[in-house]
């Protein structure tokens, strides 16, 4: 009997054919102390409480310009150009409930349960500024982007995560999984390799990911959540059959993970990305800490942050978007419905499972002590079968769990990272108002100055105003671009979301029937047996 | 002629023995039976209440002038049948089992009906006159306080637990008295496990029905994605619904055939063990007799020996009524299984038919969906 597997395996490159964008909200808490303590890395991270704060995403304004950078255009700085201060935050576990694993509020929503910054990248001073046009040229960076990829067969890129190995002892022990590329694509120096990675670099990848691109409207995918529990089992190396679920429920979410990342035309071209899939070593991510000082600190700004938010009162001119946002508010409750509904269809198959080992196992034992051959006979085939049907149920239970529960999971995480990119819109939109509440402040003050004979004051207002109407048009600007990534960006991922459910479904239906057809089998072998009985 | 007239008219055409109804007033069900003689095609149909039940197996066990009757397996008779409340629900699959589910009582009804069957097919109880009041008179045998007669059910005491193990004379019915104990419990088990299989298969089933209830409600027309979503989620709906059908249906496959089926060979298992019991109790008593009689004083040495004599005739009946008993037991009960067996492998092989071709439909519709 063919085991049946779970989707992420080659098959699933239907999956991922089309690039999808999706969104991912990064919080970068730029604060001004860069702390990069060493941690020793702990992977642990249970999600963090679900707290109703919405994400606060950049800071007030104090915070440096981000910038509108194409990763690619920048090619000295290996890691991109880094606008914001990225800290060591590694908040979310502050308050991990040590019980069940996965919870559908993602990291990605809450401030304080990122992932985790680019540890590697060191602290970039807030006064960073980089010259304003550049965004042009990532305008029509990203229009070629979307030209290659509409002619989609091109795109050709398999990742596989695979063989997951302990390495080390104790508590300081972690999983290496294997990160094998085959891809056809120039950007990569080879056309098959591999490397090892552990799961706090898919972390850092992550983060420099969702600081690069989130605040300009990219829907980053999520990265895959952390775990105090399940991965203490496997430290402490508790071989049983919750811990090897869990490896293998994180190892598929892993491959998901990069699959959706370089499905995405800009991220795949990210150096980031490109040095996670082809270099042998990579700088340790350290920052991925569970219990962190510098995390209850951050928790407290965003909770600021998220205050400030909430009051921020948009003028929105373009009912797009107060659509689709209202749109994606519904889609994330229904989602949310449908997971739950599926976990418990597993609950029940697994529990089925049980069960009827237990029934095989005691019709095993009649037919031991049953006197009559033929009867006796009949009830150990019986038994057998029904251990056949156990182990169906139990692949079965597999089949709902990675199809759909994970798919359900991996969009609810989705989803919030597309909300924040909405939020990311509103901030920029902010910062656009702000600097024209300045800027007319600053008109005003010179004003003032015109009849105070002050020249040097004078000539110091006036520059002040020069600057302050270039941020206009900076915010303006950003805020256009923004506004027009997303709507790309959404209209990607909509399309996405069809597909990848469709695949799902298909695949779905694909284990049910044969499931059926063996179910069949072991009947049709079952009734000589019971016709026998004499 | 007179007397074989009487017999003739007497005897019921087992097979014919059918429950064709069954009304719930309250508390009480009462249930249609429907009869024919075997000399005739007439038909009768009677209304009984589960007292109704009770009175003639009790009729059955007073008989008097049946010699051996204590060696007789008597069919067992289901327990009496709870009225649904949501409260019982629980209670009622505890003490009826698989009889408690199904729609409507069928599967108890069904159980019933084979308890007539049973009764009226055994050589001896057919003709009792308690099965034919039962089966054919208009009025309800009611409750007579009948003779209780010496086989009423025992709940073991312990004094009887003692006897319980009480070594046998007799090889036969020593091994047959191990083999019963063994088996009796086996089967208990796996009726008891197979029950969670089943309520099992019916939690899963609802499990799938809010699933799909949960689809049918991500309807969204908003724009031309949120439409080809729709109709994904609609497709999905159709597909778990048809899972859920399919558990549906084959727990109620699992209920109607070998869960019966095992439930009635339980029931049976005990009905035997019950008769060795007896038997056995008499055998205690028999050899009281014996030591008794050969303890007794000359004056009472007579009396002694008379019961003695009395006591062994009594024991040597029941002896050979009962190994007749067992092996009819065991000629009826593994064809009994056999038809269960394969009643239900045939069941569950169509069942899983339908639903293979079902789902590879919906496969196929949804392949070209995709494209």
């Amino acid at each position: 009997m063919t085991a049946w597997e779970p989707p992420d395996r080659p098959r699933s490159r239907l999956a991922y054919c089309c690039p999808e964008k999706m969104a991912e909200d990064r919080e970068p808490p730029p604060l001004a102390d860069a702390v990069q303590t060493d941690f020793r890395e702990v992977e642990e991270g249970e999600d963090l409480f679900v707290s109703t704060v919405s994400t606060a995403e950049q800071l007030s304004p104090t915070s440096p310009e981000p910038a509108s950078f194409p990763a690619e255009d920048i090619s000295t700085n290996s890691n991109g150009p880094k606008q914001e201060i990225l800290l060591d935050d590694d908040q979310e576990d502050l308050f991990a409930e040590a019980t069940e694993e996965v919870s559908l509020d993602s990291p990605e929503r809450e401030p304080i349960l990122s992932d985790g910054p680019s540890p590697a990248i060191t602290p970039v001073t807030p006064t960073v500024i980089i010259t304003p046009r550049v965004d042009a040229l990532f305008d029509r960076s990203l229009d070629e982007d979307e030209e290659a990829e509409e002619n989609g067969d091109t795109f050709d890129m398999q990742i596989t995560v695979s063989d997951p190995e302990k390495v080390g002892d104790g508590m300081n022990a972690y999983m290496a999984y294997k990160v094998t590329t085959k891809t056809s694509l120039s950007l990569f120096s080879r056309n098959e390799f591999s490397v090892k990675r552990r799961f706090s670099d898919f972390l850092g990848l992550h983060s420099k990911l969702a600081s690069k691109y989130m605040h300009i409207g990219y829907i980053v995918p999520p990265a895959p959540e952390k775990s105090i529990v399940g991965m203490t089992k496997v430290k402490v190396g508790k071989e049983d059959l919750s811990s090897a679920e869990f490896v293998e429920k994180r190892r598929s979410a892993l491959e998901r993970y990069l699959m959706r990342t370089v499905n995405h035309p800009a991220l795949v071209k990210d150096p980031d990305v490109i040095q996670f899939l082809e270099n042998t070593e990579l700088p340790r991510a350290v920052s991925t800490q569970a219990l962190s000082g510098a995390g209850i600190l951050r928790m407290v700004n965003k909770a600021a942050d998220a205050v400030n938010k909430m009051t921020i009162k948009m003028n929105e001119s373009d009912a797009w978007f107060e659509e689709k946002q209202q749109q994606f508010e519904n889609l994330d409750i229904q989602l949310r419905k449908l997971h739950a509904s599926v976990e418990s269809l597993v609950c029940h198959r697994k529990e089925l499972s049980v069960n009827t080992a237990s029934f095989a196992k005691s019709a095993a034992m009649l037919g031991n002590s049953e006197d009559h051959t033929a009867l006796s006979r009949a009830l150990s085939q019986l038994a057998e079968v029904e251990e056949k049907i156990d182990q169906l149920h139990h692949e079965q239970a597999y089949a709902d769990f990675y199809l759909f529960s994970e798919l359900l999971g991996d969009y609810v995480r989705l989803i919030t990272a597309v909300k924040g990119v909405f939020d990311q819109r509103m901030k920029t939109w902010s910062k656009w108002q702000d600097a024209q509440v300045m800027l007319q402040r600053k008109r005003e003050a010179e004003a003032k100055l015109q009849y105070a004979n002050k020249p040097d004051k004078l000539q110091q207002a006036k520059d002040e105003i020069k600057e302050w109407e270039a941020k206009v048009q900076q915010g303006e600007r950003d805020f256009e671009q923004i506004s027009k990534n997303i709507r790309r960006e959404v209209e990607r991922f909509e399309k996405q979301r069809v597909k990848d459910f469709k695949v799902v479904i298909i695949k779905y239906l694909e284990s049910l029937v044969h499931t059926q057809q063996q179910l069949i089998k072991y009947w049709e072998a079952f009734l000589p047996e019971a016709k026998a009985i004499a | 002629m007179k007397g074989s007239n009487e017999d003739s008219a007497q005897s019921v055409n087992g097979s014919s023995i059918k429950i064709t109804d069954v009304t719930q007033d309250g508390d009480t069900l009462t249930f249609a039976i429907t009869s024919q003689k075997s000399s005739s095609s007439a038909g009768v149909c009677v209304f009984r209440t589960y007292e109704d039940f009770e009175w003639l197996q009790q009729g059955l066990f007073s008989q008097e002038d049946v010699p051996g009757l204590q060696g007789v397996i008597f069919p067992p008779l289901p327990s009496k049948p709870l009225p649904s409340t949501s409260l019982s629900q629980a209670k009622a699959l505890k003490q009826l089992g698989f009889l408690a589910l199904g729609d409507e009582w069928m599967i108890y009804c069904k159980a019933l009906e084979l308890y007539l069957q049973q009764v009226a097919a055994h050589t001896t109880l057919s003709k009792s006159k308690a099965l034919y009041s039962f089966l054919n008179s208009s009025e309800s045998p009611g409750k007579q306080c009948g003779k209780k007669g010496i086989l009423n059910r025992l709940s073991q005491a312990m004094e009887e637990m003692r006897k319980e193990g009480h070594k046998d004379v007799d090889e036969f019915f020593q091994s047959e008295r191990d083999s019963s104990t063994n088996l009796s419990a086996l089967f208990k088990l796996s009726t008891e496990k197979f029950l969670d299989v089943v309520l099992n298969k019916q939690r899963l089933a609802l499990a799938c029905g809010h699933f799909s209830t949960s689809l049918h409600l991500c309807v969204n027309q908003d724009n031309p994605t949120a439409v080809a979503f729709s109709k994904i989620c609609l497709k999905l709906s159709d597909i778990i619904e048809a899972v859920k059908i399919n558990y549906e249906k084959v727990s109620d496959n699992d209920i109607s055939t070998l869960g019966l089926g095992l439930d009635l060979e339980s029931r049976y298992q005990e009905a035997k063990r019950e008769m060795l019991f007896r038997r056995t109790c008499k055998l205690v008593e028999l050899e009281t007799a014996n030591r008794n009689s050969e303890r007794a004083k000359p004056n009472k040495k007579a009396i002694m020996e008379g019961v003695q004599k009395a006591t062994q005739k009594e024991f040597d009946i029941i002896s050979s009524v009962a190994k007749q008993e067992i092996e009819h037991y065991h000629r009826d009960r593994v064809s009994l299984l056999r038809d269960f067996l394969i009643c239900w492998c045939e069941k569950q092989l169509s069942t899983a038919r339908e639903s293979s071709a079902l789902l590879s439909q919906h496969l196929d519709a949804c392949k070209k969906f995709a494209v």
